[in-house]
């Protein structure tokens, strides 16, 4: 028999993340890394299995015929790349779950924002949409939860998780799941949901992503496909988890929409309980504090936002913007270099590691627009853009984008604006 | 007590880019530091050590050059680092990091009892903030994330209270040891390192553990033992507004088209 012809591959300029993927896929230690992290391939060594080719993200290596090898075939395909029981987990495991996160009976949004979206995946996978509620005196949930879309309810009501543990609502939601199967665990990417789902994926052994801006069915292979912002935010990824379940996601606040309530809809209520004893337990809650808001607004709740960039320079000039923020019955905010050099407070941090916003109006002035800023404003339904260099990636997203000098841009704002509403107007 | 701080070697991805003609990833000349929220967790080790008395260890997994990490926790006043590097962790997710992180903790704890495990509130090139509770859980410890204020530890009764900054409100927790606590930037200001200290720790051994050490099944681990993969990067494409010039003389044009644009979406009120 004739001798097959091999692949070889080779890295394709520009195009590698270093994401340290492809070195470990090797099977014959073809591949080394230089010093940036970038595959150095060994083609005396390479046996054209393509392995690399398929577990690199950024499309970043490519086969070719080494030279000699004229037409040639298509690797085969190794067992191993056949998943091991992949058609028995698509039997079991079925319906999207949410995880409703509250306080003191009191829902967060982003809860119901996730069953606005579970919806459409659960519609898409033809599946039941159920709310998860855990809690204690967290009944009136059910019906709320219901409202807004949930098919079903599974409530867990006892004292021991009356406040908030990781431990106490880890083990409750992994009981949960693994009684009950889901394929889609969604839980709100805040503080304490991130703090939940990391617990209970490892508890499960499954795979999670963080803070998804983006949710999609790919229907073909019944996978959740979830996108988030990479590497700082500088770039977007869609990642799956094609061989564990529940496929986890933590979603971020703000991003998907509240679903409209509809009042009297019902739901089939699944009352669960679990035994975990108080004196088991590791942690014990002293305390709850509301913080109070010192800087008092919440950019995430108001109609007009103007925010500051490094073009800003120096925290003075942010009294330039709270001039322009008033002038529009808006708050000042700012980009993560803004708050990392202390020109404005965390809280008022716009994007990927701050808060996501969609107020009517968003002027982003000094600000360039890497995409962990974009992602936390791009919803807002009007943006305009100051900058001064024309390729600044915020005029992407901006509706009107101003190539020019904020300090002399904001100002002649501020004269005009203050023309039109004589006296200034502060709407509070 | 001994102390363990998880740290990690990132890439510093405020200074990564992106090509605006081929949209990839611009990472020539991007440092490489310890993941910031890491700097806070080794400060408040040592603050730790400074009031209670402890031997701090910190912990890296990563590639030979991640090995400054421990390094320069060292000139701080970390007592030894340990990395743990070998092709077989390359590619984990955040699922195989925890494994390999709280195997490595185990064993550690088996040479000095572990009580106490400090990480950083999540990476700034991953984001996730799920290898804390990812430890936590595999390890079967209590479990605090977003830690701003450690109020006390107390040896006697083997117990640790702290102060969580949820989104809207602070949680006062007491937690038994051993716990693994994460920790927000705002906890502390790092320290400086003191020269005898810097040079000290350019010389010291740095412990490296690979897996024939840790001895886990090369399947749970790396690329293969992670259910997550990336699938596509891409960046987005938007349709672009209306962009103008407003530099020098055409400054007033571009404020009048702001006024419109401001009306015409009726932003100014009544």
């Amino acid at each position: 028999m004739e001798k097959k012809k091999r692949f070889k591959v080779r890295l394709l300029p520009g195009k590698c993340i270093g994401c340290g993927r492809c070195e470990p896929a090797c099977p014959v230690d073809a591949i080394r890394y230089d010093e940036k992290g970038e595959p150095i391939i060994d083609l005396e060594k390479c046996i054209g299995c393509l392995k690399c080719v398929k577990v690199c993200p950024a499309a970043a290596i490519d086969k070719f015929l080494p030279e000699g090898d004229t037409g040639g075939a298509e690797p085969e395909e190794t067992a191993e790349s056949e998943a091991i029981g992949e058609g028995e987990v698509k039997r079991l495991w079925r319906g999207v779950w949410v995880y409703v996160e509250q306080m003191d009976g009191k829902a967060e949004p982003v809860s119901w924002q996730l069953l606005g979206k579970g919806k459409e995946l659960a519609q898409d996978l033809g599946v039941e949409l159920a709310a998860l509620v855990l809690g204690n005196n967290v009944e009136h949930l059910v019906d709320e939860a219901a409202g807004y879309g949930a098919d079903k309810v599974y409530l867990i009501d006892t004292p021991v998780l009356k406040d908030y543990r990781a431990e106490t609502h880890m083990r409750s939601c992994v009981y949960l799941v693994e009684k009950y199967s889901p394929e889609i665990l969604l839980i709100g990417a805040t503080g304490l949901g991130r703090d939940l789902a990391g617990g209970v994926a490892t508890h499960l052994e499954t795979g999670l992503t963080a803070d998804c801006t983006g949710l999609a069915i790919d229907k073909e292979n019944r996978l959740l496909e979830q996108t988030r912002p990479a590497f700082g935010g500088n770039i977007m990824a869609t990642i799956l988890c094609e061989k564990a379940r529940p496929q986890m996601a933590s979603v971020r606040p703000n991003v998907m929409l509240t679903p409209p309530f509809v009042p009297g809809r019902k739901a089939t209520l699944v009352r669960e309980s679990i035994s975990i004893e108080e004196k088991d337990t590791l942690t014990k809650v002293l305390e709850i504090v509301p913080i109070q808001c010192e800087t008092s607004v919440d950019i995430t709740a108001v109609g007009v936002i103007v925010s500051g960039g490094r073009g800003l320079v120096s925290a003075e000039n942010f009294r330039m913007l709270q001039e322009l923020a008033d002038l529009l019955g808006g708050v000042v905010a700012g980009s993560r270099s803004a708050v990392d050099a202390g020109w404005i407070t965390h809280q008022k941090q716009v994007g990927q590691t701050g808060k996501t916003v969609r107020p009517k109006l968003y002027v982003a002035c000094g600000i360039s627009g890497a995409i962990q800023h974009l992602v936390g404003m791009q919803d807002a339904e009007y943006i305009i853009a100051i900058n001064k260099d024309k390729h600044a990636p915020i005029f992407d997203v901006a509706h009107l984008g101003i190539v020019g000098d904020v300090f002399e841009i904001v100002p002649a704002m501020i004269e005009e604006l203050r023309k039109v509403k004589n006296p200034p107007v502060c709407e509070t | 007590m001994h102390i363990v701080v998880c740290a990690k070697m990132v890439p510093d991805t405020t200074q990564v880019s992106i090509d605006p003609v081929t949209n990839t990833l611009v990472r020539e000349g991007v440092p490489f530091i310890t993941n910031p929220f890491d700097d806070h967790a080794i400060e408040e080790a040592l603050r730790i050590k400074d009031a209670y008395g402890a031997r701090v260890t910190v912990l890296s997994m990563g590639p030979a050059p991640a090995e400054t990490v421990l390094r320069k926790a060292i000139a701080l006043g970390a007592d030894a680092g340990l990395l743990l590097s070998d092709r077989a962790f390359g590619g984990s997710d955040t699922l195989a990091t925890s494994k390999v992180l709280s195997v490595a903790i185990a064993k550690l704890s088996d040479q000095e009892r572990v009580d106490l495990i400090v990480c950083g509130k999540q990476t700034i090139d991953g984001d996730t903030a799920q290898v804390g509770p990812g430890i936590a859980t595999r390890l079967g410890y209590a479990q605090v994330t977003l830690v701003d204020k450690v109020l006390d530890v107390d040896l006697d009764t083997r117990r640790i209270t702290v102060r969580a900054k949820f989104d809207n409100r602070h949680q006062v927790v007491e937690a038994r040891l051993p716990a693994v606590i994460t920790v927000v930037r705002e906890i502390n200001t790092p320290r400086y390192p003191t020269v005898p200290r810097r040079l000290y720790a350019e010389e010291v051994q740095i412990q490296v553990w690979t897996n024939e050490m840790l001895k886990l099944d090369p399947n749970t681990i790396g690329l293969k033992g992670s259910p997550t993969w990336v699938k596509r990067i891409f960046a987005p494409e938007r349709e672009k507004g209306e962009i103008v010039m407003g530099l020098g003389k055409e400054k007033e044009k571009a404020v009048r088209l702001i006024m419109q644009k401001l009306a015409d979406w009726k932003v100014l009120g009544p």
